[in-house]
């Protein structure tokens, strides 16, 4: 009995670090592909992106990406997570050091479809954010983003998202000219 | 011959896993947000069924009975891992939409009630076929209902917008996906019922 529930597990662990090792790469290359679109998506044109920064603020852990050319920063690229209406919403968004931002992209969204998830594909939102430097905050709570209509909590969080990063990078030239 | 094939089709309608066997609910309405969504979690499903399927018809004559539901256990789950590894590295878009839901295939019902109501006790050829009819007949209901969440909740099909602007919210939302299922289980009890 107990050996037959070993040899089945034995057996199943065998395929699974099979099937593991097999799918490693490939699992790896897709993820990276995404952050690599993600990131050319958000960062304007020229320069070299340098590879993974983290930045401690307010907090909470950040990872971020600069685009420098001739030893000055063109743009960052930052990761930010929030809490959305289900789960994690995890963007990417491109800032300037000036802190206008750049542009933003999705990486990871659990939001309702039709409803929050349209932060993905609503033009009207998105493009909102390209060259925006007024008050991230949604126009319910003062702000001037025009949230998505019925979902105020996605568009609440993909703004705050939007607003860590800008703070981040905002604080990055305050600590530079010390 | 058609002995065969009714074991397929058996799972279309008779045995259909959503609307008469009513098992594996929770996919069936957190997933069908979309046609799209639908489609590929029954698919995902099917895959698990199928392999499953086939590996518990070969082990059961040697497991004996007090362990057989955690070999069981095991034996899927390891199906899922294979699955979920798979989609994750060639159709990452798609491991990201389902996310939660495919770890969630180990304790669908449908695929431990295969196991437990028919695996068990036949041959490979048979398993696999039952595996493929009622994981036909999941993703076809899955589909079915996506596609009317779909057109109600976001005017299009399949991604393929035809009403502008937004569509019936609730459609989107959980209370549509009950409302959905409920009149389609009562459409399909009544067709099954004349027969």
């Amino acid at each position: 009995m107990a050996l037959c529930l070993t040899l089945v597990c034995l057996f199943s662990s065998g395929i699974l670090a099979a099937v593991y090792a097999v799918t490693y790469q490939p699992i790896l290359q897709a993820s990276q592909k995404a952050l690599q679109e993600s990131i050319g998506k958000v960062l304007p044109e020229g320069g070299t992106v340098s590879e993974a920064r983290t930045a401690s603020f307010g907090g909470q852990e950040y990872e971020y990406y600069v685009s420098e050319s001739e030893g000055e920063p063109l743009a960052y690229a930052v990761t930010s997570s929030v809490n959305g209406f289900s789960g994690t919403l995890k963007l990417m968004v491109g800032v300037l050091p000036d802190g206008t931002v750049c542009n933003t992209a999705v990486l990871e969204c659990n939001e309702t479809p039709g409803l929050g998830a349209k932060c993905q594909t609503d033009e009207a939102f998105i493009s909102q954010f390209r060259g925006f430097s007024g008050r991230l905050d949604v126009k319910k709570d003062g702000g001037d983003i025009d949230g998505i209509t019925a979902s105020t909590i996605t568009s609440r969080a993909y703004t705050k998202a939007v607003r860590n990063a800008v703070e981040l990078v905002k604080s990055f030239n305050s600590s530079e000219e010390e | 011959m058609s002995s065969k094939l009714s074991l397929i089709t058996k799972g279309f309608i008779k045995d259909n896993p959503t609307f008469s066997l009513v098992l594996g609910m929770c996919p069936t309405l957190a997933t069908t947000t979309s046609a799209m969504n639908g489609l590929e979690m029954g698919l995902a499903t099917l895959f698990v069924l199928v392999l499953s399927n086939i590996a518990i018809s070969l082990l059961a004559p040697m497991v004996p009975d007090k362990v057989h539901i955690p070999v069981y256990i095991v034996v899927i789950a390891a199906f899922v891992t294979v699955l979920q590894l798979l989609m994750q590295a060639y159709v990452p878009a798609v491991y990201s939409t389902l996310g939660l839901f495919i770890p969630l295939i180990v304790v669908n019902c449908i695929v431990l009630g295969r196991a437990e109501a028919y695996a068990n006790s036949h041959g490979v050829l048979d398993s696999a076929l039952d595996g493929l009819g009622i994981g036909i007949g999941f993703t076809l209901s899955l589909t079915v209902i996506g596609i009317i969440r779909e057109i109600l909740g976001s005017g299009s099909v399949f991604g393929w917008k035809f009403i502008a602007g937004d569509g019936i919210l609730a459609f989107v939302m959980a209370p549509g996906a009950f409302l959905v299922l409920g009149y389609l289980m009562v459409l399909f009890n009544k067709y099954l019922k004349k027969q």
